[in-house]
């Protein structure tokens, strides 16, 4: 059990490694002619005006938000569902009720706007 | 155990022997193991790459009416390879007021996360990684790893376009994770683990046959996940020149392409392994290696399916994305969770068979309804754009232009 987590690990550790490695040899090989021009910040030929790390649109928050009721959801009815086989029917009934609870918070969202895309 | 049998695990058992006989306790040669384990299946899933470059290049380019790489080597199979070796030598510009750690550490945790996914599945009977207990779990976490590598690489360019494009991702991805994750519960259920290898072991008959609709939307939502067209907004040329990858050159940007190949075939051998019984086959059981080949030629037929995903369908907008997934995708899989939930405790007393077709059925029911349902909510008119007629040329012969003197 604990050798199987270590070999994940290392895998881990290894596909870092890896593409880490070749990015490595690449700079090694690659010519470094750096200039101002070269290194500027690329927007087609453009002048930049302003920081590039400004103010974006909301929407992109709100969807992360719905997606983060959803996931919680997701990571608690994992466990039931590996034990599904040996619940009673009782139990299933109770989780098809709690994805009905997050079904109609889902409805609410898309009444309520949260959804359109502007 | 003959070779011939099991090549692979013949050749791991005969490097475990060598390993052992040098002396070393069996912790230390586990590790070492475990090491050279982990580097050959990685770095053999990095140059299958170069195989993979090859044949989508090659297939979009029949799909679009050309030939593909043809030059190099036969059927132009070295090309990728040539390609491989020139942006090994192309500068690797670092554009001025890039946040250094996040700007370098995207490319690596972008490649880092689909490579991981191949610790986890089992490629035959007896080839695979590792059995974690929580392979399904597994894969979505470390998907997600992906998306951190994305949100870095356009946090960290310095750059309106890169910053974009990534949001755009990280919104696709994250909305998309949503029906990926709740339609990879029916596999879990219906095996009782989230063991990937009993996944496999428990296919009979296959997922896809049992519940078509959450295979359906597995599907889809991979492919949103590997963010290729029809869902390629992150990186819509069109738009925002290039996403999220704008400000990086070389091998720095080769890496992303990695990443997007390899996560695109991965993303097809996890369908295969969740949906299409993974290494199952006749005779699969008793010679492993012909698992292995079972495995393959599913997992191409997939990929095969994906490219013609990607090389027929035009992008979406990203309003429409959103639509797709938030108000169709997700809704759906929750149902068909519900439903398939609902009828096999109903009917988990009667025969295996006619369990199966049942839920076959149920599924089918739910995709005619839903299919019905959204025909209902398209939109069949457009608004018309502008309101005045506009005087549009409308010769009465085309061939004859006016006022070049012949008459027509």
């Amino acid at each position: 059990m604990l050798n199987d987590w270590l070999y994940v690990g290392i895998f881990a550790l290894v596909s870092m490694f890896l593409p880490a490695a070749a990015i490595s040899i690449a700079a090694l090989l690659s010519p470094k002619k750096p200039n101002s021009v070269k290194n500027a910040t690329y927007e087609c030929g453009m002048e930049t005006v302003g920081p590039a790390w400004a103010q974006m649109k909301v929407q992109y928050y709100v969807c992360t938000l719905v997606f983060l009721v959803f996931d919680v959801e997701a990571v608690l009815l994992f466990p039931w569902a590996v034990a599904y086989k040996q619940l009673p029917l009782y139990a299933v009934a109770e989780a098809i009720l709690f994805i009905l609870i997050l079904l109609g918070g889902l409805l609410y969202a898309w009444r309520k706007g949260a959804l359109e895309w502007l | 155990m003959s070779f011939w049998r099991d090549p692979i695990i013949f050749i791991i058992e005969w490097a475990k022997g060598l390993l052992a006989g040098i002396g070393w306790g069996p912790g230390w040669a586990t590790t070492v193991g475990f090491v050279i384990g982990a580097f050959v299946l990685a770095a053999g899933a990095m140059f299958f790459v170069v195989f993979l470059i090859w044949y989508e290049r090659k297939l979009i380019g029949r799909l679009q009416d050309r030939f593909g790489p043809n030059r190099v080597g036969p059927w132009g199979l070295f090309q990728p390879i040539a390609d491989m070796l020139k942006i090994f030598t192309k500068e690797l510009i670092t554009p001025s007021g890039v946040d250094w750690i996040a700007y370098n550490l995207a490319p690596v945790l972008s490649v880092a996360a689909v490579l991981m996914m191949w610790a986890v599945t089992p490629f035959s009977k007896t080839f695979f990684g590792v059995n974690i207990s929580v392979g399904i779990l597994f894969l979505i976490a470390v998907g997600g790893l992906g998306e951190v590598g994305i949100i870095l690489a356009g946090w960290g360019s310095n750059n309106k376009y890169a910053l974009v494009g990534a949001l755009r991702a990280v919104a696709q991805l994250c909305s998309y994770e949503v029906p990926f994750v709740i339609s990879a519960l029916v596999p879990v259920m219906l095996t009782g683990s989230m063991s990937l290898v009993d996944i496999v072991e428990a296919q009979n008959p296959w997922y896809i046959l049992v519940a078509p609709a959450a295979a359906l939307i597995f599907f889809i939502a991979s492919v949103a996940e590997t963010g290729r067209a029809p869902f390629d907004l992150a990186e819509a040329e069109s738009e925002i020149v290039a996403g999220y990858n704008v400000e990086y050159s070389g091998l720095k940007f080769g890496m992303f392409f990695v990443g997007e190949f390899l996560h695109a075939f991965t993303a097809s051998f996890i369908f295969v392994t969740v949906f299409l019984g993974g290494w199952r086959g006749p005779g699969a059981d008793q010679i492993p290696v012909l698992g292995l080949v079972y495995f393959m030629i599913k997992t191409f037929i997939v990929y095969f399916a994906l490219i013609l995903f990607r090389g027929t369908n035009p992008r979406f907008r990203i309003d429409q994305m959103m639509d797709l997934n938030w108000k169709v995708l997700t809704p759906l899989s929750l149902v068909v969770i519900m439903v398939i939930a609902l009828v096999d405790r109903l009917f988990a007393s009667s025969a295996d068979w006619l369990r199966t077709v049942i839920l076959l059925a149920a599924n089918l029911v739910i995709l005619v309804v839903a299919e019905r349902l959204i025909r209902r909510g398209v939109k069949t008119t457009r608004p018309e754009v502008g309101s005045r007629q506009r005087p549009v040329a409308s010769p009465d012969n085309l061939f004859i232009q006016p006022g070049s003197g012949a008459k027509g």
